[in-house]
This record gives C-alpha cells, sequence and structure tokens, in this order.
C-alpha cells in the first residue's frame, strides 16, 4: 500500500492485488486492448487503492464500515437458476421492451429477450473482444489516475455487457437491462459495461438493480463506458431500487461527439445501503446537448453519493443538470456536481442546480456545485437549495381536508415533479412515480 | 350553523381579535367589512385553524361542534371552506388529482367510499360549466402561472367541488376586474342554497352588488363595532370608516370615563 492516509486499509485490496496476479496469464488471451487496459489500471490502483475521507471526492463518504464486510472476490462461476420473482420485481408494467438480464454481471441469453434488430449487436464484454467498435472505445476515456474503484474495475473486470448500434441504426423499442447481484457469502462484483452508438444511432436504455443475497452483503462496482458518436441519441435511465444488503459505486463514463444528445435520468429510492454514482459527460464536439436529471429518495440509514462531472470541451454546447433529493429519517446525501467549460468551448450553456428536501431529524445533504471557466464568451449557473415543507402549502392542501400525510406525500411527488415530468417514456414516468409512493412509506 | 362567542386572538403576542361575536345560520349570508387592519383575515384564518395564529379565549362552535379543537383538515371536512385572498402556487400537484384527493378524504371522514373515476368526472363537468370554467385551467398545476383573477375562480371552483355548508369568502374581489368579479359572483350565487351559508370578508361594496349580503357586519380593532343590513355597505362606501372609528373612540372614551 502507498499511501496509508489516502487509503483504506482492507483485506480486499490485497485480494485484488493477487487476483491480478494469479489471472494475469488468463489476460494474456484477451484483446490486446483489454491486456493494456488491465496493466495501466492495475498500476493506477496499487497508487491509489480504497479511498479514505481524505481524499477529496470522498470527503462525505466513508467506506470504512462498507468494507469492514470481510468480503470475498467474485469467483468464476455460473448461476443456473434465479428467482423469476427476483426479476419481475424490476419489470415495468406495461412497457413494451426488450429485457435484457445480467446475472452478477454476467449476460443471460437464456433469460433475456433476443433483440432482432437489424444494425444492433449485443453480447457479453468477453464475446465482444474481437469487435473493432469494442477495439476502438474500450477503456479510452476513463480518468484511471483519479477514479480508484474504476482503476479496480478495469483491472479485474470479469463480466459485462457490450452493446453496439450501428450507424443509422434507431432502436424503437427500449432495452430493459436487469442487473441480478446473487451471492451466499459478503462477495465483491466488478461488472463492466460498454455502449458505443454509431452515427446517427438512436437507442433508449434503462437500467435497473435487484439482489438476492440471502442476507449476504454484496458490494458492486460497476463501471459503463458510453461513446455516443455524431449525431446520436441516447435516452438512458438508472432506475436504483434495491435492498439494504447491497452497496453500490456506479461510474458511468459518456463521451460525446458533434450534434450528439444525451440525457441521463436517474432515480434512486430507499433501501441499498450505499449508492455511489459517478456520472461523468465529456462534451468533445460542437453542439452537443446533454441532460442530467436526478431524483434521489433516501431513507433510513442509506447513503446517496452523486458525483457528476460535465465538461464542455467544445464551442456551442448545451448541458443542463438538475438533481433533486428527499431526506427521511437519518440518510445522508451528497451532490458534487462539476461543470468544466474549457478554453475552447465558447458560447456554452451549462447549467446546474440541486434542490433538496430534508424531511428527517438527522438527515444530511452536503452539496457542492462547481464551476471551473475558462472561456470568456458562456452562459452557466449553479446553485443548490435546502428546504422542508413550504407551510403555506401544507395549510392549503389541508384547509381542504386533505390529511397531514396525505398533504405531504402530495407536496414530495409535486418537488419530484420537474425530474419526473423530463421522462419521455410514461411507462417509466408510472414506475418511478410508484416507486415515490413506496418509498415514502 | 356558526357560533362564535367573544373571540380573542393574537399573533406573535399581538391581540388583533379582541371578543368577536358572530351568528351565522344556514341559508345566510354575513358580509364583513372593515379597514385595514382590523383583524377581518385573522378571522378566516383561525376559524380554518393556520398556524401562528393564537386564540386566547372565547370560542366557535360550528354544528355545536367545538371547531377550535379541530385539526385544520377536520374542519375542512365537517364542511369549513375558506377562498384564500392569496392562494398558493404548487407546481406538480395537478388541479384535478389535488380536488380527487381533497373530495375522497371528506368523503372518507363521513364513511363513504371513493368516489368512482366517472362519477368524479361527471361532477367536474358539471360544476365547470356551472362555474364558466376553463377546463384547460382545472387540467394544469394547482394554481401554477395563473393569473390573479384565475386563481380566485379556481377558489370558487373547489367550493362548488368541495360543497361546504360554510364558506368564507376572504377579499376574493381583490384583484378582479369587473368581468371576473361578475364571473365569480354569479359562481357563488348559483352555490347560494338554503342549507349553506357564505361570509364575505371584503373592502369594497362593489362585490355585495352581486352578492347580496344579509347582514354587514363592521370589524374595527378586533370586534365587530356595527351590524345591519345591505344598506349598511352603501353607507360604509359613502362615508368611509372615518366615521365608525370616530364612533369607536367615544364608545373607548366613554367606557374609560364611566365607572361600571
Amino acid at each position: 500500500m502507498e499511501n496509508r492516509i489516502t487509503q483504506i486499509n482492507s483485506s480486499l485490496y490485497d485480494q485484488c492485488i493477487a487476483d491480478y496476479e494469479v489471472r494475469s496469464s488468463l489476460f494474456a488471451a484477451e484483446a490486446p486492448e483489454v491486456g493494456a487496459a488491465r496493466a495501466k489500471a492495475i498500476g493506477h490502483f496499487k497508487q491509489l487503492g480504497f479511498p479514505s475521507t481524505k481524499v477529496e471526492d470522498w470527503k462525505y463518504t466513508n467506506l470504512v464500515p462498507v468494507l469492514k464486510e470481510n468480503f470475498e472476490l467474485e469467483q468464476d462461476e455460473d448461476i443456473l437458476s434465479v428467482k423469476d420473482a427476483v426479476i419481475a420485481k424490476s419489470k415495468i408494467d406495461l412497457l413494451d421492451c426488450y429485457h435484457i438480464v445480467l446475472v452478477n454481471g454476467k449476460y443471460r441469453a437464456d433469460l433475456s429477450d433476443a433483440v432482432n434488430v437489424e444494425g444492433v449487436y449485443l453480447s457479453s464484454i468477453t464475446d465482444a473482444a474481437a469487435r473493432p467498435a469494442f477495439k476502438q472505445h474500450f477503456g479510452r476515456y476513463i480518468d484511471l489516475e483519479k477514479f480508484h474503484f474504476a482503476a479496480a474495475n478495469t483491472a479485474l473486470f470479469r463480466n459485462g455487457l457490450f452493446i453496439e448500434v450501428k450507424r443509422n441504426t434507431v432502436v424503437e423499442k427500449p432495452l430493459h437491462l436487469i442487473h441480478i447481484t446473487t451471492a451466499d457469502a459478503p462477495t465483491y462484483f466488478q461488472p463492466r459495461q460498454l455502449f458505443v452508438l454509431g452515427t446517427s444511432a438512436s437507442i433508449s436504455i434503462i437500467e435497473s438493480y435487484g439482489t438476492d443475497t440471502n442476507g449476504a452483503p454484496v458490494f458492486i462496482n460497476h463501471v459503463a463506458e458510453i461513446v455516443v458518436q455524431e449525431n446520436a441519441q441516447m435516452q438512458h435511465f438508472y432506475i436504483q431500487a434495491g435492498d439494504q444488503h447491497a452497496r453500490y459505486v456506479h461510474h458511468t463514463e459518456v463521451y460525446q461527439q458533434a450534434n450528439s444528445l444525451y440525457n441521463n435520468y436517474k432515480a434512486s429510492f430507499p433501501g441499498t445501503s450505499l449508492w455511489r454514482n459517478n456520472l461523468n459527460v465529456a462534451l468533445d464536439g460542437e453542439n452537443v446537448e446533454s441532460h442530467l436529471y436526478g431524483l434521489y429518495l433516501a431513507g433510513g440509514q442509506q447513503i446517496v453519493d452523486n458525483h457528476t462531472i460535465v465538461d464542455h470541451r467544445k464551442p456551442h454546447c448545451n448541458s443542463n443538470e438538475l438533481y433533486k433529493g428527499v431526506m427521511k429519517d437519518d440518510s445522508a446525501g451528497v451532490f458534487n456536481g462539476k461543470i468544466f467549460v474549457r478554453k475552447d468551448a465558447q458560447k456554452t450553456n451549462a447549467f446546474q442546480q440541486n434542490n433538496n428536501m430534508i424531511l428527517g431529524k438527522k438527515a444530511v445533504v452536503d452539496s457542492k456545485p462547481q464551476l471551473e471557466i475558462f472561456a470568456d464568451d458562456v452562459k452557466c449557473s449553479h446553485g443548490s437549495t435546502m428546504g422542508q415543507f413550504n407551510p403555506d402549502a401544507l395549510f392549503y392542501l389541508k384547509s381542504r381536508g386533505i390529511g397531514e400525510e396525505k398533504a405531504r406525500a402530495l407536496l414530495i411527488h409535486a418537488f419530484a415533479y420537474d425530474v419526473t415530468e423530463k421522462i419521455p417514456i410514461p411507462e417509466v414516468q408510472s414506475h418511478i412515480n410508484a416507486l415515490i409512493e413506496q418509498g415514502l412509506k | 350553523m356558526l357560533s362564535i362567542k367573544n373571540l380573542k386572538a393574537s399573533v406573535e403576542g399581538k391581540e388583533i381579535l379582541k371578543g368577536l361575536d358572530l351568528e351565522v345560520k344556514a341559508g345566510e349570508v354575513h358580509a364583513i367589512m372593515g379597514p385595514n387592519g382590523s383583524g377581518k383575515s385573522t378571522l378566516a384564518s383561525v376559524l380554518t385553524g393556520k398556524e401562528n395564529y393564537e386564540v386566547t379565549g372565547g370560542q366557535a362552535l360550528f354544528e355545536g361542534k367545538d371547531l377550535l379543537d379541530l385539526s385544520p383538515e377536520d374542519r375542512a371536512r365537517e364542511g369549513v371552506f375558506l377562498a384564500f385572498q392569496y392562494p398558493v402556487e404548487i407546481p406538480g400537484v395537478s388541479n384535478i388529482n389535488f380536488l380527487k384527493t381533497a373530495l375522497n378524504e371528506i368523503r372518507n371522514y363521513k364513511g363513504l367510499p371513493n368516489l368512482e373515476a366517472k362519477e368524479f368526472l361527471k361532477l367536474l363537468k358539471e360544476k365547470q360549466k356551472l362555474l364558466e370554467f376553463d377546463a384547460a385551467l382545472a387540467n394544469r398545476s394547482l394554481n401554477e402561472g395563473f393569473s390573479g383573477g384565475e386563481k380566485k375562480r379556481n377558489e370558487i371552483f373547489q367550493l362548488a367541488m368541495l360543497d361546504p355548508k360554510l364558506a368564507i369568502l376572504d377579499e376574493t374581489d381583490s384583484g378582479l376586474d369587473i368581468d371576473a368579479l361578475r364571473i365569480v359572483s354569479r359562481g357563488v350565487n348559483k352555490l347560494r342554497n338554503g342549507k349553506n351559508a357564505f361570509i364575505i370578508i371584503t373592502h369594497y361594496q362593489r362585490l355585495l352588488e352581486y352578492i347580496v349580503p344579509d347582514y354587514v357586519h363592521v370589524l374595527y380593532k378586533g370586534q365587530i363595532v356595527k351590524s345591519g343590513t345591505k344598506d349598511l355597505a352603501l353607507e360604509l362606501e359613502e362615508k368611509g370608516y372615518d366615521w365608525l372609528k370616530e364612533d369607536s373612540k367615544e364608545t373607548e372614551a366613554a367606557d374609560i370615563m364611566l365607572p361600571r
């Protein structure tokens, strides 16, 4: 271990280093791009380790209690059966879509719908190794010197999913990825994804998460890379519900080229002990548009930590970020949003807003909106608010006969509405509204 | 229906209502007039249970029940309605969903089941028509982006939907142009019947030309200092409130000077 102040002392670290050594002969058989990325990543991970709260980006989320659980690394084993009910729980009523099921990161064609769309290629990440789009983009975009978990994932991932949507392909029906994690003992998983949208391609992808662990804690270090090439469009939904046995560190790296659109809608709900989301979007072409909408409803002792980076590299791009939080009980939230406007990125419009309703007496949110602007002709704004119920609104509702509890629920829905109304698929919107309803109980 | 006796209330330690008496019977319309700061809106707030208003004495019985003991929602469920002077905008709550929730909460309180969707829509359409209320407004978020007039009309629309026993209209005429005033008044007149009652709080006699009250009361310094018929409103319009202030001062002076 290199630095005892910025790293957490955990057996998991030693396991990771050892695992790399054990598997290095197997890595030689992989695509050279993957092997090179792993070699680089393990070097960085050795430097970085698992971050302590002395690392600025981890200041408010302490992983020490999380890493105490004696996690073992995932092994390469086939899970034959998965309970239907566990999968069904994530499904969205009335939504016409392709269900894609992944178990412990492994793509399960036997549990998934076939996507018979000309121009769409979908496979496990290991089966994708020979594809040009995979070779061209895998491991290219994440700054591994900076992201501890992404470095570990890149060095050691076993399973994952690759989706390629070829040039001019418009996928009408959304893909719904259902990620199931199942284990009998405390386990650490590192699934990986790469999505590549070719020029003028278009797709909607919804991702949900479920666990079946018999009470054993699981830690999922998930990394997704997304490439949105020229004029392509992606609508991307994260529905983060789950139980308290799961902890996620979830990294999404988006790379956008000229005239492309990437919209991310993220909603998390009480249950899962930890959600640490890193969502980084690089706008690396002119006329790029990116919208990041987040809604977090947190309860119990949950920690929800959203870190985003919006990196404007080229002129004439628009980004808009709105994250809204409702914090119940003893929950803790972090919002850290950073917008970079590089010197070349003139005529940028970049907006960022984080609003919170603190309902629990012991609930906490640390909000850190940041702007770094190096261009001189831009429109940017950022802001953060913390609040409670508006007493006038509450009284207005009560004066019409609506009881305290219902009135509060109505106001929370109303608060969330700025985000939920943006969700372009009605079935997904209803699903999220139902999860809000459930999460308020 | 409503019987207020010697009601005293204060806000942040300052006494606003200083012993107010009022009797309202079913079928009646009472107008309460008075200069700024006389306690008109405080009366409305106290009767509907707004926080920050502390009742320091007296009582208000509604259909024999102690109104001041009930939560704001229970007062509404018992049949008290306040048309707000400044209706709150609540973006994200649809007008229709709000009305459905309110209606069902009131029904459940009375032991009635939720209204079927079809029945609810029927009622909605019926009341929209009755009050000439724009369906587009009904479908929007609660009061969001409504003009002052639209907000007031929405209050009366809610009044029609919830069908309370006692409606308190707190300066519903303020901010209304003459056309909106006519429409709102016409609505209120259509809703009047022998079983319900209205308390109309206003500064101006103008509204009372359209909604003709059975009684007019003048509230001054937290007490009703004069009551009469609709002619009193005309007199106030003509002479202003000053003559009453003079009267009141004289009474106060008399109170002090005369040994009891």
